[in-house]
C-alpha cells in the first residue's frame, strides 16, 4: 500500500472492488480511441484462450485523453467476442480505466499500473502498447506464461524489424546496455513486457520516481533494476514489430527515456556494473532477432547534413562534453564528402561513453547533453545504413555484434573517465 | 613686544599640542581598525575561497560564461576574484570605518553612503552572475533546439537570445546600482531597439537569400520526404 498517496480516491475504490487477482494487464493511453477498442478485444481474446481459469483485470492508465478513449476501454464487453470464438471465461475479467494527468507520460501510467499491480496482488502482470498496430492475441501468452508458470520475473520481447528500424536501440542502447550490465537483452527499452508482482513492488520502492526525471524511462529502468536485481529474466519472440505511425522527428524525446534513463542509472548502479567483465545470453523462447529486407527509401542526405551542420554549430558545447581527441576526429569526418564520411564503431562508442561521463558530472545542464548527441547519432546511423545498404540479415548481425564488442572492450575507458572525475 | 610674541608662540604651540593630543588617539584607532580590518577581511577571503571551491563555483562561472571573459581579460580564477573582490570591500569598509573615527566633517557623510551603497552592489552583482547564467542557459537551450530542428544559422539564434538577456540584465544591474538611471533607460531602449531593428533588416535584406534558401528547401524537402519513409529510432 506504499504507493497508494498518489492513486485517486475512485480508482482506489475500484481496485478494491477488483479484490485480488492473478493476471493484471496494463494499457497506458492516450488519445487512441481508433485502436483501443480492437487492442481490448484482442487482450480479452488473449486471457480467454491462454488464462481462462485466471482472475484478470485490465488497467488503463490515460493520460487525460479527449477522444473518449478510457470509455472505450470500459465499455468493450467480453462478450462481443463469445459468439465468434466460443471462449468463455471461468473466473472475472474486470476493465479499470483511470487518468493520471493531462498529457501523456509513460514514467507515470506505469507507475500507476505498478501500484495497482501491488494493491489487486497481481502475480504476473504484462504491459502492452496501444502503439502497436499488429497486436495478437498469442502476446499475452507469450509475455505472461513464463513470469506465470516457469517462474521468470521479468520477459523482454524480440521483433522481427527491418534492418533500418531502431537504430537507437541496435547502436547505443543494446550495445552499452550488454556491455556494462553483462546481460544481451536485445529490446531493453520495449512498450511491450511482461514482469513478476515481486519485481513490481521490487521496483515501485525505488528512487526512481523522486530522482528529478519524472519516471522518464522508467520502462527501462525497469529492465535495469530486474539485471541489478539478480532478477529471473528471459527474452520471447513477438513477432514483428509495427508502429502505427513513424515518427523519425521524435528522436529528441526518444534519446531522453532511453540514453538520458540509461545515463541515470549508471551512477546508482555503479557498484554492479563496474565489476561486470563480458556478457551472458538471456534465455530465449523462439528467434532471439529476425531481420527484414524490404526496400526502403530513407533520406540518407538530410542524416549527413544534419550530423555535420551540428558538429560545426555546436562546437562550443561539445568543447564542455567530449575529449579534445574524440571532438577534432568528429569534425575531421563531419568535412568529409557522403561517401567518405565514416563514424566507425570505436569513435561512436568513444563519443557515448564521454557523453555518459559528462552527463554524471553534469558539465552542463543534463537535458542539454542529450539534446547534443542527437546530431552524433544522426552521424553514426548515416554511416550505419550507407555500410549495410546492400547487407544481408546475417551480415547486418555481424555488424551490430561487432558494435556490441566495441563497447565490451572499450568498457575500461568508461571507468577511466568515471574514476578522472572524482 | 618680544614677551608679546613669544606668549602668542606658546600659546599656539601649546594648541597644536593638545590639537595633536586630541587627534593621535583617533588616528591610532583608525590604524588598528585598519589592520584589524586587513585581518578579518583577509580570513574572510579565505574562508570565501574555500566555500566557493567547495562548491564548485568556478564551474557555475564556466556555464555562466563568466570565466571566459575572465580569461580574456588575463584575470584569474572567478573564484579568486570574487575573494579578493570581498577582501578589498571588507578592507575598504574597516578604513572608512577608521576615517569617519577621526571627525573630519564632509568625509562622515560619504562613509555613510558608501555602506548605504554595499547592498546594493551585492545585489546587482548577483543579479549580474544569475543574469550571465541565464543568458548562456538560455543560448545553448535555443542553439541546440535550432539545431535539432535543422533551422538555418542556429548560432545566430544562439547569440540574438544570449545579447538580449545580457543588454536587458545590463539594464537591471545599471538601475540597481543607480547610475545614471535616465541614461541608461535610455540606451537600453536605444540598443534594444537597435538590435530588433538590426535582426529585422538582417533577416530582410541579409538574409534574403538564406530565407529563400530556407524556404525553397523546407517545400522541397516536403515534397520529397512524403514519398520516403521515417525511420523510427525506437
Amino acid at each position: 500500500m506504499a504507493e497508494e498517496s498518489f492513486l485517486t480516491d475512485d480508482f482506489l475504490r475500484q481496485l478494491m472492488n477488483v479484490g485480488e487477482v492473478d493476471i493484471l494487464v496494463g494499457l497506458p493511453t492516450y488519445n487512441n480511441a481508433k485502436t483501443v477498442g480492437s487492442i481490448v478485444h484482442t487482450i480479452q481474446n488473449g486471457i480467454l484462450r491462454g488464462f481462462p481459469r485466471e482472475r484478470v483485470v485490465i488497467i488503463n492508465a490515460d493520460g487525460g485523453s479527449r477522444d473518449g478513449t478510457p470509455e472505450i476501454v470500459t465499455s468493450v464487453s467480453i462478450d462481443d467476442m463469445r459468439p465468434a470464438s466460443n471462449l468463455y471465461a471461468l473466473r472475472t475479467l474486470h476493465s479499470i480505466s483511470t487518468k493520471y494527468g493531462s498529457g501523456p507520460a509513460s514514467g507515470v501510467a506505469f507507475r500507476t499500473i505498478l501500484a495497482a499491480a501491488e494493491l489487486l496482488r497481481a502475480k504476473a502482470c504484462v504491459v502492452l502498447s496501444p502503439e502497436s498496430a499488429n497486436i495478437e492475441p498469442e502476446w499475452l501468452a507469450t509475455l505472461l506464461r513464463p513470469v506465470y508458470r516457469d517462474s521468470f520475473d521479468l520477459v523482454m520481447p524480440t521483433y522481427s524489424r527491418h534492418k533500418f528500424e531502431g537504430l537507437l536501440i541496435t547502436n547505443l542502447l543494446y550495445p552499452m546496455t550488454r556491455a556494462l550490465y553483462g546481460t544481451r537483452i536485445r529490446e531493453t527499452y520495449s512498450p511491450e513486457f511482461g514482469f513478476s508482482g515481486r519485481l513490481g513492488s521490487q521496483f515501485l520502492g525505488q528512487n526512481v520516481w523522486t530522482d528529478g526525471t519524472d519516471g522518464d524511462g522508467a520502462e527501462l529502468r525497469f529492465t535495469l533494476a530486474a539485471i541489478t536485481g539478480k532478477f529471473r529474466i528471459c527474452q520471447s519472440f513477438l513477432g514483428e514489430k509495427m508502429h502505427i505511425e513513424r515518427r523519425a522527428a521524435d528522436l529528441v524525446p526518444a534519446l531522453r527515456q532511453t540514453a538520458g534513463a540509461l545515463f541515470s542509472a549508471l551512477e546508482p548502479d555503479f557498484p554492479v556494473w563496474s565489476v561486470v567483465a563480458g556478457s551472458e545470453p538471456a534465455p530465449t523462447a523462439g528467434a532471439d532477432k529476425a531481420v527484414l529486407l524490404e526496400p526502403l527509401r530513407i533520406n540518407r542526405k538530410r542524416l549527413r547534413e544534419m550530423f555535420s551542420s551540428g558538429v560545426a554549430e555546436l562546437d562550443s558545447v561539445f568543447q564542455s562534453i567530449l575529449s579534445p581527441g574524440t571532438l577534432a576526429q568528429l569534425q575531421e569526418i563531419a568535412r568529409l564528402e557522403d561517401d567518405r564520411v565514416q563514424y566507425s564503431a570505436e569513435l561512436w562508442t568513444r563519443t557515448v561513453y564521454e557523453f555518459a561521463a559528462s552527463y554524471q558530472k553534469s558539465v552542463i545542464s543534463r537535458d542539454h547533453i542529450i539534446q547534443a548527441l542527437a546530431p552524433l547519432f544522426r552521424g553514426r546511423a548515416f554511416t550505419f545504413l550507407m555500410e549495410n545498404r546492400n547487407a544481408s540479415a546475417d551480415e547486418v548481425e555481424t555488424s551490430i555484434e561487432g558494435l556490441c564488442l566495441e563497447f565490451e572492450r572499450l568498457k575500461p575507458y568508461l571507468l577511466q573517465l568515471w574514476k578522472s572525475r572524482e | 613686544m618680544r614677551e608679546m610674541i613669544i606668549s602668542e608662540l606658546s600659546q599656539a604651540w601649546h594648541e597644536i599640542a593638545r590639537g595633536f593630543a586630541h587627534f593621535l588617539p583617533r588616528l591610532i584607532v583608525m590604524l588598528i581598525l585598519a589592520m584589524v580590518g586587513w585581518v578579518i577581511a583577509f580570513v574572510i577571503k579565505v574562508a570565501l575561497r574555500s566555500i566557493l571551491r567547495l562548491v564548485k563555483f568556478d564551474k557555475l562561472s564556466e556555464n555562466a560564461g563568466a570565466s571566459q571573459l575572465l580569461t580574456k581579460a588575463a584575470l584569474p580564477s572567478a573564484t579568486e576574484v570574487l575573494s579578493r573582490f570581498v577582501f578589498w570591500v571588507a578592507w575598504l569598509g574597516f578604513i572608512l570605518l577608521g576615517v569617519s573615527v577621526l571627525g573630519i566633517l564632509g568625509l562622515q557623510e560619504q562613509v555613510a553612503r558608501f555602506f548605504l551603497f554595499l547592498p546594493r552592489l551585492f545585489v546587482a552583482l548577483f543579479i549580474l552572475f544569475v543574469g550571465l547564467l541565464a543568458a548562456s542557459f538560455f543560448s545553448r537551450a535555443a542553439l541546440l533546439a535550432a539545431v535539432n530542428a535543422n533551422v538555418p544559422s542556429p548560432r545566430v539564434l544562439g547569440l540574438a537570445v544570449r545579447s538580449i538577456i545580457i543588454v536587458f540584465v545590463l539594464s537591471v544591474v545599471f538601475e540597481e546600482l543607480g547610475l545614471a538611471e535616465q541614461t541608461m533607460l535610455v540606451a537600453f531602449g536605444i540598443a534594444f531597439g537597435a538590435l530588433m531593428l538590426g535582426l529585422a533588416i538582417a533577416f530582410g535584406f541579409g538574409g534574403r537569400d538564406l530565407a529563400r534558401r530556407y524556404l525553397e528547401k523546407k517545400i522541397v524537402r516536403g515534397k520529397k520526404e512524403e514519398n520516403e519513409d521515417e525511420l523510427s529510432p525506437l
